[in-house]
């Protein structure tokens, strides 16, 4: 090709620290080739034929070797093998076409739903190669054709895209069995399974459908899976198995009870499918060990939970406990040494009462000692002067102050040393304004 | 049986030369005039010619005359035998010719037992001698139309005709005294007769050749670079042709004649059974052209006449399954090729079914609006789907006409046709708008080597650039639309089309996306001229050993450099 195509989007700017020999660096080869045969067609294939051959003659084993190396376009129909004819089948009448099995009919036993659009057209040719009349006629064979017509029959069903599914919906042949509990106990669960679900998933209107998997299944994996298949959007339908309704136009009414008859007919052996199905679920999630994993393991971790909290609980409960104990005890203890202050309070003013019963003794005795500071005896009058007097100083002072001049009273006996007391005392007393001057003259 | 190089070749001055598409149900008969091709009608005026010889009283019928004997002359009366040459009576389908003279198997060859002479018994006539004589027909007819004696050809056979098929095809043409220069790949003969138009560019492009005969319907892949084609992938199908929707008419006007006489199947009386089929045909082909056709056959069966109007949305309607299943078969060979639709540059619809616009506008609907979909009602310019063939055996037998049969041969050698393809694109980086690098390619993937590609690039600012050339492959980028955010009550209920706007949005987009895959080498071209352009020229050679060349457009030096093959 001369010309050169435009390129408008720029280059790669050349990084600055590139650098090579002659400004080329060789890095790699081609990676990916195949030998392919190109047509010897058209004028550019002379041109490419004259550089090829230049002068060159080329062999027969040229021919051989060049054929091995190219790659094949066409595949040879020979190799495929083929499934062999029951004899059985071969006898089956044409008209009884809704029971046969297609699938087997075509030689495709093993493909069933699996099999290729291509493979039951390929799979159709071999049969009409095999069994066409025409060519039995031909070869002085008398047999009916009604083989023939059931494999055409087939052939029309499995080129169909609606008929096809209408007869997978039903084809029983590749249905895979639930494993029995006993079966799924020997150890391949997830096999036996597995391959229930795969063929299942062949009814699933959304593909690709999420895979059972195995033991090592993440739970969010697990999920999904069943999440979906609880969701199952099925295709599947049963209108291969309606029976026949009357193609006449005389037994309308007939013919409409029929159409209704296949309908009910149909919608409750969808609603058994589903029914099926859910079931199917159930055993399959019932003994799944992967789901008691999770749930133990979320078990685990809700126990976890629920301990934790508990404990929490429990140890605020004690500390409530004890916090009130405590304060309860503080209360007590308050209590009861209020209690024993108020008694030694009592007791001390008892005491001091006592004291001071006792100092006021000393004091009046001191007079008395004295002799009322008479000489003699004393006249009434002057002993309750005396004693009037020092009743007036008493009022006056507090009971330390007894206290302190009943010590300076006790044990004196002569009469002017307590007068003398006396004496300063009534003095202290007018110095501080307690008593008037003249007060207490008795004892001054 | 005589070896291949004891067959006798025209001297190339002697040679007249014609292309043959040699078909199951019809047969086209070419040549070039001022190297254009020309499709020659026989002496009933036909360019598609039925594949039918049929005897009556001693006298030889072909095409359209001997296909009107099939109603009161089938059983010596051949059809669809072309498939049967070089085959063990094992391998044939006799479907097709149920309604007529049956293949039989004798002493190990396929022969029909035809009464060919006026008296006496009649003759066993093997399917290489019915070939021979059909062959001699056509050769006369274009004899008769160049005006000199045609003794050579090119002839088209589907791509899986096997050795043995093209050995027995070149003797019973030779057997008709009909040289044949080639025998060539019927979807390459298409692919050629499109390339051969003036107008025609030479792009490397990947063609899908949808040939949709009246038995079999045959789709191929192609790389075509550089004007060299490869088959990537192809399917054949015995299932979906042509005369299933003959079948399809069939049984629909069958039904309604049913139902308008008491219930008489014209299917169930063999002479019936001709005259529907044979109306019907003709019913489909006008139902290509008008929305209307009009189906009548006098004395239908039991003498009763029959005429009926159909039209094509009902035809459509009826035959929709066999339209789907040619959709579901294209798209079934593109991906056994590996490729996706989007890969896809040409559709070429070839062979007389082709013709069907609504078989077109389904394919339409399959591909991206950049693949060309080459049929007479979806692309004004198509050619003729029925004469793509013939076309390009033509334009093929004047390239070659020249050379002497050895030199043919030898050209054809698989020593010079099997040659290395590269799996990927080569190409080199570049920059995109967000500075992102970009795989550009230069040598598409499935090219032929030895090649030579060669690119201008931009180099906006100038300076100095760095020429990355490193290997491309694709892969198809799905993004699903954004779920759509409900407007409430904003729009009004009567905007008519915004039900169908929602239907489109929805639809995921498909784009094919460069990959960048492994480095081959780096170059620097230094001090380039702003906004200048640098040239890169890749050449990959027989053992693939790669040579770069590269400088600035218009300027002097430049770099090169090569790599070693693998
Ligand atoms: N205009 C048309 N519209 C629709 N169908 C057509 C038209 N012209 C021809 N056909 C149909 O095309 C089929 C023939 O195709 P073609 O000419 O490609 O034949 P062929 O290559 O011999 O076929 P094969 O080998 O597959 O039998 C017939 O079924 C014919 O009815
Ligand atoms: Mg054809």
């Amino acid at each position: 090709m001369a010309t050169a195509t435009v390129v408008s989007r720029p280059l790669l700017a050349l990084p600055a620290d590139w650098s090579a020999e002659k400004d080329f660096k060789p890095i790699g080869s081609i990676t990916a080739f195949t030998q392919r045969t190109i047509e010897p067609v058209g004028p550019h294939f002379l041109a490419h034929a004259r550089r090829a051959r230049h002068k060159r003659t080329f062999s027969e084993d040229d021919r051989i070797q060049a054929q091995e190396r190219a790659q094949k376009v066409e595949k040879d129909e020979e190799s495929e093998e083929s499934e062999a004819e029951d004899p059985m089948m071969l006898q089956r009448e044409a008209k009884d076409w809704k029971s046969q099995d297609h699938y087997q009919v075509l030689g495709l036993s093993k493909y069933r739903w699996k099999a290729t659009e291509d493979q039951i057209k390929r799979a159709h040719r071999k049969k009409v190669l095999k069994h066409h009349p025409d060519k039995k006629a031909a070869q002085g064979s008398t047999e009916d054709d009604n083989f023939f017509k059931c494999i055409q029959k087939a052939t029309e069903v499995l080129l169909d895209p609606v008929k096809r599914r209408q007869f997978d919906s039903v084809d029983e042949k590749a249905d895979v069995d639930p494993p029995s509990k006993k079966e799924a106990a020997k150890g391949n669960y997830y096999k036996l399974w597995s391959r229930v679900f795969k063929s299942e998933a062949r009814f699933s209107k959304q593909q690709p459908v999420p895979v059972f998997g195995d033991e090592n299944s993440t739970k969010e994996d697990v999920d999904t899976f069943y999440n979906f298949w609880y969701n199952f959007d099925s295709w599947r339908s049963f209108e291969y198995l309606d029976e026949d309704v009357p193609d006449d136009n005389e037994n309308r009414d007939q013919k409409r009870h029929m159409e209704r008859k296949n309908t009910n007919a149909r919608k409750k052996k969808k609603a058994e499918d589903n029914a099926r199905l859910r079931k199917m679920l159930d055993d399959c999630s019932a003994g799944d060990e992967r789901i008691k994993k999770f749930r133990q393991e979320a078990n685990a971790a809700k126990n976890k939970k629920r301990l934790d909290k508990e404990a929490a609980e429990k140890k605020a409960k004690e500390d409530a406990r004890l916090k009130k104990e405590a304060e309860e005890k503080a209360a007590k203890e308050a209590e009861e040494k209020a209690k024993t202050d108020r008694e030694a309070n009592k007791k001390a003013k008892e005491a001091a009462k006592n004291a001071l019963k006792k100092n006021k003794r000393v004091l009046r005795g001191s007079v008395k000692d004295a002799n009322y500071f008479a000489g003699g005896d004393a006249a009434p009058a002057q002993i309750d002067a005396v004693l009037n007097d020092v009743e007036l100083v008493q009022g006056k002072i507090d009971a330390d102050e007894v206290a302190a001049l009943a010590g300076k009273l006790n044990g004196l006996t002569v009469a002017d040393e307590i007068k003398a007391v006396w004496n300063a005392e009534v003095k202290r007393l007018v110095d501080a304004g307690k008593l008037k001057e003249g007060e207490a003259k008795n004892l001054a | 049986m005589a070896e291949k190089s004891a067959t006798p070749g025209v001297a190339p001055g002697d040679r007249c030369a014609i292309g043959i598409s040699f078909g199951n149900s019809y047969s086209s008969i070419a040549c070039t005039i001022d190297d254009s091709p020309v499709v020659i009608a026989n002496e009933d005026g036909d360019r598609q010619i039925p594949t039918v010889l049929s005897y009556v009283d001693g006298e030889e019928y072909t095409g359209n005359q001997a296909k009107a004997l099939l109603v009161r002359n089938p059983k010596n009366t051949a059809v669809a035998f072309k498939d049967f040459l070089g085959q063990d009576f094992k391998s044939i389908d006799p479907t097709h010719c149920h309604a007529a003279a049956h293949p039989e198997d004798k002493n190990g060859t396929i022969s029909f037992t035809i009464q060919d002479q006026v008296e006496g018994e009649p003759s066993t006539l093997s399917v290489s001698e019915i070939s021979t004589r059909y062959l001699r027909r056509l050769v006369q007819s274009a004899s008769d139309y160049i005006g000199k004696k045609v003794t050579s050809a090119v002839v088209t056979v589907p791509t899986n005709f096997g050795e043995k098929q093209r050995d027995a095809l070149i003797k019973a043409a030779q057997a008709a005294d009909l040289e044949i220069l080639q025998l060539v790949n019927e979807p390459i003969a298409s692919v050629l007769a499109y390339d051969a138009r003036p107008e025609a560019k030479l792009e490397d492009k990947i063609v899908v050749v949808a040939d949709l005969g009246g038995t079999r319907s045959d789709v191929a892949v192609i790389a075509s670079r550089g004007g060299l084609y490869t088959l990537l992938a192809t399917a054949h199908d015995y299932e979906f042709a042509g005369a299933q929707l003959d079948k399809v008419l069939m049984d629909h006007f069958a039904k309604e004649f049913m139902k308008k006489n008491a219930n008489v199947d014209p299917r169930e009386n063999a002479k019936s059974l001709a005259k529907l089929k044979a109306e019907s045909e003709a019913t489909k082909k006008a139902l290509s052209i008008g929305t209307n056709a009009n189906f009548s056959v006098e004395s239908l069966a039991e003498g009763i006449d029959f005429q009926l109007t159909i039209n094509r949305l009902r035809y459509e309607t009826i035959a929709r399954k066999v339209f789907e299943g040619f959709n579901r078969l294209v798209e079934g060979v593109i991906k056994k090729a590996g490729l996706d639709v989007l890969d896809i540059d040409e559709v070429i619809l070839s062979g007389g079914t082709s013709h069907t616009p609504r078989i077109a506008s389904n394919l339409r609907s399959i591909f991206p609006g950049t693949t060309a979909i080459l049929a007479p009602s979806t692309s004004p310019t198509a050619l003729n789907p029925s004469e793509l063939q013939a076309r390009g055996a033509a334009l093929q037998a004047s390239l070659i006409q020249e050379y002497e049969s050895d030199d043919i041969d030898q050209s054809t050698h698989p020593a010079v046709t099997t040659v290395n393809h590269i799996s990927n694109a080569i190409g080199v980086l570049t920059v995109s708008e967000d500075g992102e690098e970009i795989f550009t390619p230069i040598i598409a993937p499935e090219t032929a080597v030895p090649a030579r590609r060669t690119v201008h690039v931009e180099a906006k600012d100038g300076g100095n650039v760095l020429v990355k050339v490193v290997e491309g492959g694709t892969h198809i980028k799905v993004t699903k639309p954004e779920p759509k955010v409900k407007e409430n009550g904003t729009k009004e209920d009567d905007d008519e089309d915004s039900d169908f706007d929602s239907e489109e949005e929805e639809e995921e987009h498909r784009e094919k996306i460069w990959k960048i895959g492994s480095t081959l080498a780096e170059a620097a071209i230094k001090d380039v001229k702003k906004g200048g352009k640098v040239e890169v020229a890749i050449t990959v050679g027989n053992d693939l050993s790669v040579i770069i060349t590269t400088r600035e457009v218009g300027g002097k030096g430049g770099v090169r450099g090569s790599l070693k093959a693998p």
